[in-house]
This record gives structure tokens, sequence and C-alpha cells, in this order.
């Protein structure tokens, strides 16, 4: 069989390629994109169809160990959703949570090629990297949590920068991830350390170190900046979730000073007034200072309304969650590493803070100037499960069906925001850059995201339809490296993604400096924590260290 | 004589190092077919260490040797009336009853038996 | 060559081996290994359990790879047999997995999957109701490391950890000096609960007697306590603890820094089973509006925790599974093993790295004894001696790498000893999986 394919008739958005619904042929051999093939080569014909890049999320909870636990307490939750296997393909639980082939399966099936699992600390790297073996069909990475690490504190705390940097990069060694990942830098320590205190403000004091949440964030945006990481440090801010987070999410987004920084589900950090008491939309403040600060990305985090489930290694975060209604509650300490929050949540459109957020997710994707900087996430499952993509879309697209929303949600958290008096609508071009363009440049994923010749032939064919939602539910082809795994909507085959990593060069003097941490303070071996090479096959994404 | 006890299969040390060796070998047979009872208890019924009991739950019975069991050494442990056995297959041929109540585990640590003895040698040979 | 000088023994010695004996999985072992004996001479840092699983795991090479009804057989043909007996049955039902490496553990759910089959784990007779209490109220937990580092108050409830578990005290727990624990033992308070006291009691500094079957109503008790609520007297008639002793209980839970409770079978396999399982995590959760407080099962195999981990991943579900609608179902009571037997549903069984038939209840194994059976052990069990077909299996973490996860879900890498001859659970697993595969294209 031939590896070489042509998909003629269709309408492309390319966005990187500055392509907006032109109708052209894409060749493809060998799981790339060409400039040509033979004439004889077989073909897909798109005639009516629109043609994208493979779907790129930034932000997804897929995969690991608090993602293996929301889905192992959550039986009832399942039940009503089976995934049953196919010919090709093996059979799952959906839900909130879905297993890992049913997660592979169901991107895939709304044209999604890649996803990065967000958060997992790094003693549990082997756990998610067997997992996402088992997340089918799509490329996938990891962010390893370092925003609570006590060697990296210490190091902080004496000053040492240099020592700081090398063990950072031997961390992202270890543990084969993708980039650093920052969750509430510094409260975990609190919370394990002083009877489940929070930490609230990037200046205070971290609980038994002489260092702020400040230090953590500069320090961690800095390394990531002079290892040339892919991607920069991926931050989930302080104070999450709190009324009048945004100013902890402005000091921190200063704390870049410039340098590149990514803060995730931002939305959940736009929010004014006081503690405590409900929350008012500062969407504007937050949209503004990121319009006009290049250096800085973040995706969304949009609250769609329905089932979710919080999990967080912002420990302190799901036990305030679980005052709401006491319902079933997961905590997770890891040693030296991380915290870990999770809690059965819904989103309901009768409530004011929900329907708050909601808002602020939608003004912050209808204010951005630049959408390759704010791109689409709903913080799978935080905010509602990533079958919700649709839906955003056309409700980012389609102003009317907005309206028609809006009147349904509370009516005193909506008029406290500016969401009816936004008109745009996002084009088809725009919703490509949100959802696979901008997250794949952001990411530093070059053959991704994009339909130029070299870049990998991950292609999602839409049948075009006015209703939006309707359209991006289920693509009607879908190739993976080339490889036509959907074919008019059903599973032809089940093609195996890759797991990308980075290794940054490091002093190898700095091992001799953690062993001893090691011996001293962890449950493991020093010798078995970093993964072995052979335990699992991933392709490492270069670096561009600052000389 | 004839008492009705509660039986509590156990894990120890002894048959954790004997299963290792094998579960057919004569280490691990001999841990668990030693029932292990409180030396009051064993006054009462008359039992010397190494005698051979009988333990009768529903329609099976087992006949296994008894010692006296190790309580801890700085505290008052009153809990007469509780024989404890290693796990293996003679514990689980007390398990008459298979019921979990919907849960996957049967009442695998509280087993009423009747516990019978010391038997004459011939007896217990047979 | 004069025969009678013996040769330099071949020596190698394995730092940071990874004993799977049980779900201390510890890694820190030292194995002196004697490659012409294929044995294991010396195991530095194991307990008596560790050193009994590294000592007595050598190769018996006499054992063929493979038997039908007890006669020697290719690898092949017990594959073959073994896959002709798993497509032919109309509920098969694939169990084990607990002392199985995680890799092997994934391709068994995947054969599950093709075959529309039952699997469980040993799980469901072990903490499989502790899964049903996190599925019920949730579970607040930790890494071992952390309770190393932080705790100041341990609690052993209705386990034996210094009989199960030895080094759980002595190398993660109570012993070690942690990062704010300086002192190590000095600076904790460990109290264990039980039906009797046994050598765990030796070394706590408190000892709470209760009436067997009566772990509920005590911990009821101290969630009473705990929420500021005052104590009935028929509690100190119901447990058999005195009500002042529960009250000084309560109130050493709720005054420390940073406290586990450890608990085990003494909660799961008694009355109550995932009531106790849920109302010990309750309390846990109570305890976190005064202080930080966290709970961890003891659990048995080395890998038993694996088994829910792979299949929570690849199903949604920790533990008994049934794949025959096409889908994962997940139903304890209706789908775990010991139910299934006991009602004589299953007509063909494969029974991996566990031993049911010295374990399960007498119905079970009453059941077990009429079905064709496939058995994985590396020694011979009683279950190997039931089984139609019975594999000769290497030993993981001796002879087999991979990965298995701790008690406490942390992954540990295997740096297995030496090479033996007989194949790893995978290596069978994997032919076996193709095997039924052609056989279940050939019915279509």
């Amino acid at each position: 069989m031939s590896s070489a394919l042509r998909i003629v008739n269709g309408k492309i958005y390319d966005p990187a390629n500055n392509i907006d619904g032109e109708v052209r042929d894409i060749c493809i051999q060998d799981g790339k994109i060409v400039e040509s093939v033979p004439g004889d080569t077989p073909k897909i014909d798109a005639h009516g169809m629109v043609v994208m890049p493979g779907g790129v999320d930034i932000h997804s909870h897929i995969a690991g160990p608090k993602t293996n636990l929301a889905r192992k307490f959550q039986p009832e939750d399942h039940r009503y959703d089976p995934h049953p296997g196919t010919e090709f393909t093996r059979s799952g639980a959906g839900g909130i949570v879905p297993s890992t082939f049913a997660t592979g399966y169901r991107f895939a099936t709304l044209g999604y090629t890649t996803v990065m699992e967000a958060a997992v600390p790094p003693l549990s790297a082997r756990h998610v990297l067997e997992e996402l073996e088992d997340t089918a069909i799509l490329d996938k990475g990891y962010y390893v949590l370092m925003g609570n690490n006590s060697f990296l504190h210490r190091m902080l705390e004496k000053g040492r920068m240099e020592e700081f940097r090398n063990a950072v990069a031997w961390w992202l060694n270890a543990s084969k991830a993708y980039t650093i990942k920052l969750v509430c830098p510094g409260g975990d320590e609190q919370w394990k350390g002083d009877k489940n205190a929070t930490i609230n403000q990037i200046d205070e004091k971290i609980h038994s170190f002489d260092i702020t949440p400040r230090q953590v964030i500069k320090a961690l945006i800095d390394t990531a900046n002079d290892l040339g990481l892919p991607h920069p440090a991926h931050i989930h801010c302080n104070n999450l979730g709190h009324s009048g987070n945004y100013t902890t999410t402005l000091d921190t987004m200063r704390a870049a000073e410039g340098r590149k920084a990514h803060i995730t589900h931002i939305q959940f950090n736009s929010y004014g007034g006081e503690p405590g008491k409900n929350p008012t939309s500062k969407a504007k403040e937050i949209s503004d200072f990121i319009n006009e600060n290049p250096n800085i990305s973040a995706d969304v985090g949009q609250v769609m309304f329905g089932k979710s489930v919080s999990m967080t290694a912002d420990a302190p975060l799901a036990w305030m969650l679980r005052h709401v209604k006491e319902r079933k509650w997961i905590n997770c300490d890891t040693e030296c590493e991380s915290g870990c929050g999770i809690i059965p949540f819904e989103y309901q459109q009768n409530v004011y803070t929900h329907t708050l957020q909601w808002a602020i997710g939608l003004e912050l994707f209808l204010m951005a100037k630049d959408p390759w900087r704010m791109v689409l996430s709903t913080d799978h499952p935080n905010g509602g499960s990533f079958l919700n993509y649709p839906r955003l879309i056309r409700l980012l697209m389609d102003r009317d069906f907005r309206k028609q929303e809006a009147a349904a949600v509370n009516q005193k958290a909506l008029l406290s925001t500016s969401l009816l008096d936004l008109d745009r609508e996002y084009s088809l071009q725009e919703i490509a850059i949100v959802t696979r363009a901008a997250p794949a440049r952001l990411l530093g994923l070059k053959h991704k995201g994009h339909l130029g010749v070299g870049a990998d032939a991950d292609i999602t064919i839409y049948d075009e339809h006015e209703n939006r939602e309707e359209m991006f539910k289920t693509a009607r082809y879908v190739l993976k490296d080339g490889h036509l795994f959907i074919k008019n909507h059903e599973f032809c085959a089940d093609p195996v993604g890759r797991i990308y990593q980075v290794a940054p060069d490091y002093d190898k003097k700095i091992e001799d400096e953690i062993r001893p941490f090691f011996d001293e303070y962890y449950s493991v071996q020093f010798d078995n924590y970093p993964v072995f090479d052979t335990h699992v096959e991933t392709e490492i994404v270069p670096t561009y260290p600052v000389q | 004589m004839t008492e009705t006890m509660l039986l509590v299969p156990m894990r120890t040390a002894k048959q954790g190092v004997a299963l290792n060796q094998g579960k057919l070998k004569d280490a691990y047979k001999k841990e668990t077919s030693t029932v292990e009872i409180k030396q009051e208890d064993m006054d009462r019924l008359g039992l010397k260490t190494g005698d051979r009991v009988r333990l009768r739950a529903g329609t099976e019975e087992v006949i296994v040797s008894c010692k006296p069991r190790k309580e801890g050494k700085k505290v008052q442990d009153t809990a007469t009336g509780i024989i404890f056995l290693p796990y293996g297959p003679i514990s689980s041929a007390l398990m008459t009853d298979g019921d979990t109540a919907g849960t996957g585990m049967p009442d695998s640590k509280h087993l009423i038996v009747e516990i019978e003895g010391p038997l004459a040698q011939e007896e217990s040979d047979g | 060559m004069d025969s009678s000088v013996a040769a330099e023994p071949n020596i190698r010695v394995v730092k940071n081996a990874t004993c799977t004996f049980c779900g201390c999985v510890c890694d820190d072992m030292e194995l002196t290994v004697d490659l012409d004996q294929k044995r294991i001479t010396k195991a530095k840092n194991a307990c008596v359990l560790g050193k009994a699983w590294f000592a007595e795991h050598s190769v018996d090479e006499s054992r063929p790879v493979a038997m039908i009804e007890g006669k020697e057989v290719s690898l092949d043909e017990a594959i073959d047999e073994a896959a002709k007996i798993l497509v032919n049955a109309r509920f098969p039902v694939i169990y084990g997995m607990s002392n199985s490496t995680s890799e092997a553990q994934r391709e068994t759910v995947k054969m599950a999957d093709l075959l529309s089959a039952n699997v469980d784990s040993t799980s469901s007779v072990c903490h499989g109701p502790t899964g049903m209490g996190l599925q019920g109220v949730g579970e607040p937990t930790t890494t071992l490391g952390e309770v190393k580092n932080r705790a100041d108050m341990i609690v052993y409830w209705g386990c034996n950890p210094s009989d199960c578990h030895p080094r759980l005290s002595t190398h993660y727990a109570v012993n070690p000096k942690g990062m704010y624990i300086p002192n190590g033992r000095k600076d904790r308070t460990v109290i264990n609960v039980d039906v009797r006291s046994t050598t765990t009691t030796n070394i706590a500094d408190v000892f709470v007697q209760v009436k067997p079957g009566s772990d509920f109503e005590l911990l009821w008790g101290l969630r009473i306590l705990v929420r500021g609520g005052k104590l009935n007297p028929a509690f100190e008639e119901q447990t058999g603890v005195p009500i002042d002793v529960i009250e000084n209980l309560a109130s050493r839970l709720m005054s420390c820094n940073y406290g586990i409770l450890f608990f085990g079978m003494g909660l799961t396999m008694t009355r109550g089973r995932h009531y106790n399982a849920s109302a010990l995590h309750m309390l846990a959760t109570d305890l976190n509006e005064h202080t930080h407080f966290v709970v961890k099962p003891a659990r048995g195999h080395g890998n038993v925790t694996g088994a829910d981990t792979v299949m929570s991943w690849q199903t949604g579900y920790p533990f008994g599974i049934n794949f025959n609608r096409g889908y994962p179902r997940h139903e304890p009571g209706e789908f775990t093993t010991t139910d299934i037997m006991c009602r004589g549903e299953a007509d063909a069984a494969c029974i991996i790295a566990s031993d049911p038939m010295a374990n399960f209840a007498k119905p079970a194994i009453d059941h077990m004894k009429k079905i064709p059976m496939i058995s994985f052990d590396p020694k011979p069990t009683p279950t190997s001696q039931a089984a139609r077909v019975a594999f000769t299996t290497a030993c993981y973490g001796i002879n087999t790498p991979g990965t298995v996860y701790r008690m406490d879900d942390i992954p540990i890498p295997l740096r297995p000893a030496f090479e033996s001859p007989f194949p790893s659970d995978l290596d069978i697993l994997k032919p076996l999986v193709k095997r039924i595969r052609e056989l279940k294209r050939a019915q279509y």
C-alpha cells in the first residue's frame, strides 16, 4: 500500500501559512505534507468540506496519578457513558474522565491529534508515561510539576541559581517531561506542613523556607527561557478561584519581566471582588495586560455548564471546593514535590459564580487582540470535558447562539460583565488559530498545527455545517501522520501516537547534590528515580539554550 | 471438650517466609495448620502445645495442631475466645460461606467454628 | 582440567534492586547473585520476608515450561490450548495479576477486552472494599516519603506490619528521620488498634483493643468526637473500648501536625468491609478540619496496586470488571471472582500469578475444580496443580524487568538479578493474545 494521498477540493484553513479558506490540494507522502504526489495517488474528495491541521490541545488532564484517581473514584459517572470497542479500537469508559483509550478516540473524533497532559509530579513520571502510551491515536507529552519542589526551594533559598538551573534540567531529563509546570507555587508546602494552611499572595513567605512564590515563579520562568525549552514555564497562578485574584495574576505576569511565560486557564484567575465574597469580572484588566505584553501567552480554561471534576495539584483549592457541597474528596500528597486534590463538581447556570466564570471565559476570548496568544481550553475536566469544545466553538462563532445561551444564565452575574456588549464572532480561520495553529506554535512543535510542506500530516476534515457545534463534533476524516484512521466518521485503524519530551543539557555535577537529598528525604532510591530509556519510547524535541 | 469460638485467619512472618519456599512444601503446610489460641483458653480446654484439635464450620471440618498465641509484650490483651490460623488451604476449607454481601469479599476474618480437643492420637491421624 | 578445584564463582552484585514480595516494594536491595547457580545468595537491606523471597526464587530447570493435564508440552502447544479454552468459553474469567509487572497487567486487560471476558485482581479479596470506600467517600492520602518526612502520628488499624510489611515501620513510617521529623521515632506517636495484640503492638505507644466486628462503631464514635459531638455510653458496650479511651484517642488524633491511618484486612475482611474503609476515610477527612490527616491501605502483594491502577486507566474501574457487552462494566459482588465462582457461572479461568485455590472460600474452590483453568506461576501451587494448562514463569523483579506500583501508587522499576530459562508473564501473554485474535477472526 502506498503511503501517498491527495486531499482534493477541500477549503483549507491553515493560518500559519496565511491560507484562509482557499480550495487547494494537500499532498501527503510518508506521513508528511509534501509539494506534490504522482497523479495516480489515491484521493480523498473533500468537496464541501473544511480542511484543517489536526487539533492541538495545550492543556488537558488526560493521564497520570491524579487523573487516574479521578477515574477510579467515579464509577457512577462511567456507568452511563460506556465506550464500546470496534474491530479496530479498544473499549473503555467515558464520562468526565474517560479511560485512556477512550480519551484518545474521543479527542480524535473531534479532530484533535495532539494533546498535552498538564500536571504530573516527577515521582509519578513512569505512571503518566505508561498511561500516555495507552492513550490511543494522539501525540502527547506532559508538564512536570516544579513549583513546590523542596530541593529547588533549597537551591533558591541559598541563591544558587546555577545549581537551580542544572537541577531543573536534570529533573526534566529524569522525568522525560515536556516543560516546567507551576501550580500554586509554595502553596502545597503550606498545606502539608502547616495543618492545611494556604498561601495567597506571591510575596508571602513559603512555610519553612525563606523564599516567596514570586522568587519561585521568576526563577522557573528564567530557567525555562535560559534552557531554551520549546514551551515556556506553564503557570497555574497562586490564589486561583478566589475573589480578587486578578492582582495575583498581574503580579505573576509582571514577575516574568518581559521573558516568555504561559499562564494557564487564566479565566480562573481573572476575578475581582473581596476575598470570601462574590467575585466580579476582571477580564478586561487581564486582557489589556496580555494584549500589551507579547511575552505572555495564555489558555482560557473556559467553564462549560454541566459536569466537571476539579483535579489539581492545588490541594488547598480542592479542600475549599469540598466545603461547597461536602462531596467526596481526594487529597494526595507527593513527597518533596507536590500536593493534589480532586472533587467532583458541576457548573450550574443559575449559580452566580458559575455564570460569572462562564462569562469571564468568553470575555477573555472576545477581548483578545491576538488569538495566537489566547488559546482554547476548558482545563479538561476542571472547567468541563473536552467534549464541550464544539459547543464552545459555536459560542465564539455565533453571536445569536451566545445571546440565546446567555438568556438562560444567572442574569445578575451576566449583567455584571461586558459579555452582552461584545459582538465579535470568531471566523473559521480564528478557530483554526486557537485550536491548532497557536497551541502548536506556543508549544514549539514546528511540525504541528499547520499544513505547509514538511508538516506532520495530521489533518482533520469536517463537513461544513452552519451549526458549528454539529460541524466540530465529529470530523468526517482524520489522518495521523498521513494514516487515515477515521473515514466517514468511523474508525478504520488505530495508529499509535508519539510521546514528546525535552532533554536539555546540564552539568552532571548537580547529581552529587541531589543524590544525598534523595537519601535523606525521598522514599525511592536516587538511581531508580529517573525513567529508564528502555521504559518508554519518546521523541526528543530540541531545546535552544540561551548562551 | 468442645467450644464455639471465633476463628480469624491471619498472616504471619513465618507463613510469608514459608510460602516463598513453596506452598506444597512442609514448612508452609505446618505453619498454615497450626492454630494459635490464647493461653487461658488453652488451659480451659486442657490443651498443650502441639496437641491436635478439630475445627468445625458447617459441614466442613479440619484437624490442626495448636499452640499458645504470642501476645504483645507491653499490654494487657483480653481477647479470649478468638483463635488465629495463618491463611492457607485449611483456613479456606473452613470458609464455607462464599457470600460477599455484594462486595466481592467474603467475611474471611470472621469465621465461627467449633473447636474440639485435645484429640486422641489415632483420631487425629485418621 | 582438575575438576576437584571449584571454579571461581560467577558473582554479580545488583544495587538498587527492588523487592516485589509485598506492597512496600523496597527498592534499596543489594543483591549478591551467583550466576552459575542462578540464585541470589545475599539480599542486603531485605526484611525477613524479602530475604526469603530472594533466597527461594532460584530456578528449578527440571520443571517443564508448560504442562497440559500434568504432562509436559511445548510452550506453543500450551499457548494454543490456552487460547482455545478461552475463546470457546462463554464466561471466561481472568483473575490475579498482583504478582506481575504493569506491562503484563496491561496485556492481560487487553486480552480480557478481546475475549469479552471478566477480569478481576486479587484486590477483590484484599483491599477491594477499600476501593469501594474510595468510590463512595474519596480518600485523603499520601506517598510514603511524606510519612517519613512529616508524620508525627502513625495509626496502625487492623493491620500487623511487623509481621506482614516489616519495613513499613523501619524504612518508611516509624523509625526513619525525615525533613521535619529530625529525631525519627522519638518525634512520632504510634497507635495500634486491633482485636488482639500483635508484634506491631510491641512498637506502639498506645494499644486500643476493639471487639471483633465493631471497628465501624469505633471509627464512627471517633468521627462524632472529631466533629464536636459527645458519645453515648452504648459505644463502650459495642466496641469494648472505654469512652475515655475513645475520647483520648480522638484528641490525640486532632492535635498532631500530620497524621496517618494505615489499615489492613482487619477492616476489609470483617463485618462492615467497605463501610469500615469508608468510615476510616471519612474520619481522616473530618480530621482535616483540625490538622493534616491522611490514610493508606497497607497493600499486600508487590503489584496489587498496579493491577488497580492499570485496570482503572484502561477501563475506568479498579477491579471486578466484565467486558461481555463489548465495554467494561464494574460491579463488586457481581463481577468479582469469588462471587462468580460461588454461583458457578464461569466456564473457564485464566489465573495469572495468584493462587485462588489456596485462598478462596470453599464453594468457589469447589467450582474451580470443575472448569478448565490456565495458570501462570513461577512455582507449583494448589492452583497450578488444578489447572489444565500450567505455565512455569520467570519471577518478576528477580528475572524480569518492568514496573510495579508501590502501595502508595508510586511506580518503581525492576532490576532483574539473573535470567530465567522460563518466559515472563508478558512473554506468554503476547503470543496468547495473538493466538486468541487469530481464533476469533476465524470464528467470524
